[in-house]
């Protein structure tokens, strides 16, 4: 579990009798951005609550860099700065202030460098103008830049932030995008959790999948993109005999729209990482039409031409992000905000 | 856990965080209003008496006779009147403030991921709650002195023991006063402590402490109850007569310390056993 920032193991919380985390083992690498994603109410929040020590683990085991949680929390979370669940701060004190008093609570923060480590975190999130302003008086956007400050207070190792870009306005957004990579470029990990998925896609190395309390899927992220497997679009005038085609070589979820026939390629089941189970799977596909186990899409192209269809237009699809992940968590989800 | 804080400020680090705590509840509005209501018994009691004719020995609340003579003596005489509502209605606003208000606000959850120490911030909150008590008391004290100077002679003054002492020495007695009705407040305050940590609702905890306080002094006036009376932190929050004898009798002052150090002693270790190891979820 070395080389790893956070790793659980068999994470559980149970609020009476019902498990908002169930046996989760998460693996952040160092250095990673990890984006952790789930619908609201998946256990996105919880999880991180209980990885900070705010909350205690009904069952598991957990490491956070490199130590046990919550035992070493004291040594462990000088070194993390965290967003959890929105920003919190005292209205009636200034942004500065309110850092301020953050830094005190932190035993190990020098007090000598205090006001410069606090104009430092004001100035990299573009607030330097309104740190004498009361709390009062920030817009969300706002509040939630002086939350990414105040966990950028001191030398951080791990970043852990929840939905960071919550009440930005486009150009906060592509801020924090900024901001992310270039902590990830001095080394710092970070654990973003979000359900903008254009958000997660953009920046994160390494994504992990909630639902209902479990992690269904975890893995480097462009294994998740290409792992996917990959959507094929047939123009034709012939629908219903290429209808007939796609589903003979196996294809899923064959359906016609608009004069066009759509199907998704199948997969081996050991392409897609994490735990999740493939509901596309395939068992019964006739071997001799897939010795790997795998239909690429020129063999659709020749199959249809060898029956016959006449073919307009023919289009690879790869499966987005957000295609895997409703696919992982289920429809109903609000993905686009 | 007492001995880090002392070397992590000798090597220049360690947070300051009771400094920032105290700076916190005393650039509040709320607490400054609060102090201003309290500051504002004296003044009402005092202009009363100067505008209304002098009342006569043993008219009105305590000592309210000896107004007219020494000035320095309104603010005691405010401060008693205050005890049974004004005060607690303060501690019980701070007190119960401690723990739910961080709460409410969410504050709560980044001080501890700071990390503040959850013992740490219990102890820092619980000193900051007491230094609130001495304000609260003082202010009326002080703000008594302020308004008795400006309308009333200041002068040797009669005590309850019939002794006349000089203003230096009546000064002292109302500081004593002061410092009496502080030591007082202390057991409430660690009770206001330990309902902040049930709820995260600020108003709720605050509203309970200071039921407890009403409760506990209507207890205090059944006869029938008096085997109970001994043990109720308001017990001897009146008995502070003994300061204004003379030679001092510092029984009730030792009893009361007594009485509220046990308060403190079983209402903090509930405050720490609760807070300790609670799920902050706020």
């Amino acid at each position: 579990m070395s080389d790893l920032v956070i790793a659980t193991r068999g994470l559980t919380k149970v609020f009476r009798r019902q498990a908002a985390v169930d046996g989760i083992d998460l693996a952040v690498p160092r250095g990673a951005v990890y984006g952790f994603l789930g619908p609201n109410g998946s256990g996105k929040t919880t999880t991180i609550r209980v990885l900070l020590g705010l909350a205690a683990a009904t069952a598991g085991q957990i490491e956070v860099l490199g130590r046990p949680m919550p035992r070493d929390l004291r040594v462990v979370l000088p070194r993390v700065g965290a967003l959890v669940e929105g920003p919190a701060f005292y209205p009636f004190l200034s942004g500065a202030d309110n850092l301020r008093r953050l830094d005190s609570a932190d035993r190990d923060a020098p007090r000598r460098t205090r006001d410069a480590r606090v104009a430092a975190a004001l100035d990299r999130v573009g607030l330097t103008n309104a740190a004498g302003k009361r709390v009062r008086a920030y817009s969300l956007g706002m509040k939630q830049r002086l939350g990414i400050a105040a966990a950028l207070l001191g030398p951080r190792e791990l970043l852990v932030l929840d939905e960071p870009t919550n009440g930005l306005d486009p150009q906060g957004t592509r801020e924090v995008r900024h901001l992310v990579r270039s902590l990830a470029a001095d080394g710092t990990t970070v654990f973003v959790s979000s359900h903008l998925l254009a958000e997660v896609e953009q920046i994160c190395t390494h994504v992990g999948v909630m639902s209902a309390g479990r992690l269904v899927a975890q893995g480097p992220l462009d294994e998740f993109g290409s792992s996917g497997p990959p959507l094929v679009q047939v123009r034709t005038p012939d629908t219903a005999r290429a209808a007939q085609v796609l589903r003979r070589l196996g294809l899923d979820t064959v359906s016609i729209r608009d004069g066009s026939v759509h199907g998704r390629l199948t997969a081996p089941a050991e392409a897609l990482p994490g735990n999740g189970s493939r509901p596309d799977a395939q068992p019964d596909r006739p071997p001799d039409e897939q010795p790997d186990g795998r239909v690429e899409p020129e063999d659709v192209v020749a199959a249809l031409v060898t029956e016959g269809v006449r073919v307009r237009g023919f289009a690879v699809e790869r499966e987005s992000l957000e295609d895997r992940f409703v696919a992982l968590t289920g429809e109903g989800f609000e993905v686009v905000r | 856990m007492s001995a880090e804080p002392v070397t992590a400020v000798a090597q220049g680090r360690g947070g300051g965080l009771f400094r920032s705590e105290l700076a916190t509840l005393f650039r509040r509005w709320r607490t400054l209003a609060i102090l201003a209501v309290l500051a504002g018994v004296p003044v009402m009691l005092g202009a009363a008496v100067r505008i209304f004719s002098a009342p006569h020995p043993g008219e009105g609340p305590p000592l309210l006779d000896r107004v007219t003579q020494n000035g320095l003596f309104i603010g005691v005489t405010a401060l008693i009147v205050s005890i049974p509502l004004f005060v607690p209605l303060a501690i019980g606003v701070v007190a119960g403030d401690t723990v739910a208000g961080e709460a409410g606000l969410g504050t709560l959850r980044y001080l501890l991921l700071a990390p503040a120490g959850r013992t740490r911030l219990l102890l820092v909150k619980f000193g900051a709650a007491a230094v609130f008590c001495l304000a609260a008391s003082m202010t009326v004290i002080l703000a008594g002195a302020v308004v008795g100077a400006a309308l009333f002679p200041i002068g040797p003054v009669t005590l309850l023991s019939g002794d006349t002492v000089g203003v230096g020495e009546a000064a002292v007695r109302a500081l004593l006063v002061g410092l009496y009705v502080a030591v007082s407040m202390l057991g409430l305050s660690a009770i206001g402590l330990f309902v902040s940590t049930l709820t995260e609702i600020p108003v709720g905890a605050m509203a309970a402490t200071v039921t407890l306080a009403v409760t506990s002094q209507i207890l205090d006036g059944i006869p029938q109850l008096d085997r109970l009376h001994p043990w109720l932190f308001t017990h001897h929050w009146l008995s502070l007569g003994d300061l204004l004898r003379s030679p001092i009798s510092w029984d009730s002052f030792g009893s009361n310390a007594i009485l509220q150090a046990g308060y403190v002693a079983v209402f903090g270790a509930l405050a720490w056993a609760r807070f300790g190891g609670r799920d902050v979820l706020s």
